[in-house]
């Protein structure tokens, strides 16, 4: 549903995302994983309308959307969450998350009412009051989700929503992201938490230094020789596989 | 039934009406009268810069704009007065407008679109001082003929409850925008541009329709300012003092709130009255009075009057909660 074709994102003479390409099947949870610095989020940024592709093209649905600005992607249904999150600091959880609402809902008390049910769905419902900058970190997370959601999007971005979470906080959103794609919402997500990629994607993305390297399952982009050494430098898949021939050679090798 | 927040709005403008039953001084009325132009031309601020965030240092453009709109078309075209203040808010709104299309899309915020804006009521204030249409330097007088058709009133209560009736619809609008989609809009673009883009915000167009709206409601200001005094200049209309009116009402009563002004401008004026009935004879003493209360505001209760209302309430409430 969502297609990128052969993004270029040129800064002066930095090169961050290179002749990238990609394409989320609809229904599905994708992953974009790579080094840091990859140019990942600069993809995300593109995809959303928050950075023009030097060169490129995207398209949603067949529709091409390269010179969109964001507030129409968002109409046409792309929400994104950010890396460093962005709540509206001086206004409470519930009010954060209707203004989310308010693009489905023009009417005032139904876009409150779209806000309460969101909050139910991410586990906010017992901090709506609160403020926005008196959450905690995780909070934090579950209320940028809350607020994309609740513009009711066909395609969701998740810009590493799960950093600097503990592994219980990771455990319990999880399920949430689950659910969500399960009533209907594709999702495109960056992520660190291999714990998270492992569990959550069917397809994943590899970018390095902003060129696509590789794709496919979970497992078998993991297992594939590009990408470990994207990760730990050049030369290590070959280190690696010698090291594990050597142990399972045991102490007679 | 009414809507919320309506009801405070409706018991201050009674309260301010009831006080022609109890009080028949003329000075009480002037006093009043230049208090409600004030708190009006400080709403259309508040609403662009308290509620939108988008501070503005010249918001004495749109009051100059009424002002001048109103009086030269009263003066040279003999326009009723009351057509002649359709045309002004229209006229503010426009101007609004085009400010705003000029600024915004530019990309400019905070600091650099204040000062953008005092560098449009600065151009404004030379150019209304040369030019002959609107009587140089030595201004436009509006002849004196009062009766309800030329929006003139020889009795002061009766022009303050005429202000008044401005400032309560100014409430109300106001009001009625927070309540609203287009008021979540603007409050989200004030909080962050980026995550309002990303949650489908139009940030160019909630923030051009509120400049203009704010415009609209500044100018009317300048069209009572004009049809009280039937006198204005270049150096009142465009002045640096009711930009810093406009923009200190709200700061003191409570920046983004829909009273704040209103309140702001009672107590910055009410003090500054005071001490010059106890120190009449020094030059300026109101102006020390309102830097000690803007001082005193910033240090400890940065969300003005109101807010620090608020938080003593919310702060009472939790302890009778525990």
């Amino acid at each position: 549903m969502l297609k990128v074709e052969n993004a270029t994102m040129r800064f002066g003479g930095l090169i961050a995302v290179n002749n990238a390409s990609l394409d989320v099947r609809e229904g599905s949870i994708t992953g974009l994983i790579g080094p840091n610095g990859a140019g990942k989020t600069t993809l995300f940024a593109i995809i959303a309308g928050f950075l023009k592709p030097t060169e490129g093209a995207i398209s949603l649905y067949g529709k091409d959307i390269t010179t969109e600005q964001p507030h129409r992607r968002a109409i046409s249904g792309i929400a994104r969450t950010f890396q460093i999150v962005q709540p509206f600091a001086g206004l409470n959880v519930h009010e954060n998350i209707t203004v989310g609402a308010y693009l489905r809902h023009a009417k005032p008390s139904d876009a409150v009412e779209k806000a309460r049910e969101v909050a139910r769905q991410v586990g906010l419902e017992k901090d709506l009051e609160k403020s926005a900058a008196s959450l905690t970190v995780a909070g934090r997370k579950r209320l940028e989700l809350a607020r994309a959601l609740a513009t009711e999007p066909k395609i969701l971005l998740l810009d590493e929503v799960l950093a600097g979470l503990n592994p219980s906080e990771i455990r319990d959103i999880i399920p949430v992201i689950r659910t969500i794609r399960n009533s209907g919402v594709t999702i495109l997500m960056i992520e660190h938490v291999m714990q998270a990629v492992m569990n959550l994607c069917e397809h994943v993305y590899v970018l390095a230094q902003g060129k696509m390297i590789a794709e496919g399952t979970p497992t078998v982009v993991c297992n594939d020789q590009a990408v470990i050494e994207a990760y730990l430098g050049k030369g290590s898949a070959e280190r690696i596989a010698r090291q594990s021939a050597e142990n399972t050679g045991g102490p007679n090798a | 039934m009414i809507g919320r927040g309506y009801l405070p709005i409706i018991l201050v403008t009674l309260l301010i009406a009831a006080t022609p039953l109890v009080i028949s001084s003329n000075s009480f009325f002037n006093f009043t009268v230049l208090v409600l132009i004030i708190a009006l031309a400080a709403q259309g601020w508040n609403l662009l810069g308290g509620i939108g965030g988008q501070t503005s240092f010249g918001h004495s453009m749109f009051f100059g704009i009424g002002a001048y709109t109103a009086s030269m078309l009263q003066t040279h075209l003999g326009v009723n007065a009351w057509l002649s203040l359709v045309a002004a808010i229209a006229a503010g709104a426009l101007a609004g407008l085009i400010v705003g299309f000029l600024s915004f899309r530019a990309g400019l915020r905070g600091s650099y679109f204040a000062l953008v804006t005092l560098a449009f009521a600065e151009l404004l204030r030379v150019l209304a001082n040369a030019s002959e249409l609107t009587g140089g330097a030595a201004g436009l007088l509006l002849k004196l003929d009062p009766g309800f058709a030329n929006m003139q009133f020889s009795s002061r209560p009766t022009f303050m409850l005429l202000a008044l009736a401005f400032v309560f619809a100014s409430l109300v609008i106001t009001q009625k925008i927070v309540n609203s989609r287009f008021g979540a809009h603007l409050v989200a673009v004030r909080e962050n541009e980026d995550a309002a883009k990303a949650l489908g915000v139009d940030v160019l167009t909630v923030k051009l329709k509120a400049i203009s709206l704010s415009g609209a409601m500044t100018a009317a200001a300048g069209v009572l300012y004009v049809q009280y005094f039937l006198y204005i200049d270049a150096g009142i209309a465009f002045g640096i003092w009711i930009s810093i009116e406009a923009l200190l009402a709200p700061m003191v009563g409570g920046r983004g709130m829909v009273l704040g002004p209103l309140i702001g401008a009672f107590t910055l004026h009410g003090l500054g009255e005071i001490t010059k009935s106890f120190a009449g004879r020094v030059p300026g003493i109101d102006l020390i009075v309102f830097a000690i209360v803007l001082i005193v505001v910033i240090a400890f209760a940065s969300s003005g009057i109101l807010g620090l209302l608020k938080k003593l309430a919310d702060r009472f409430s939790s302890k009778e909660g525990a």
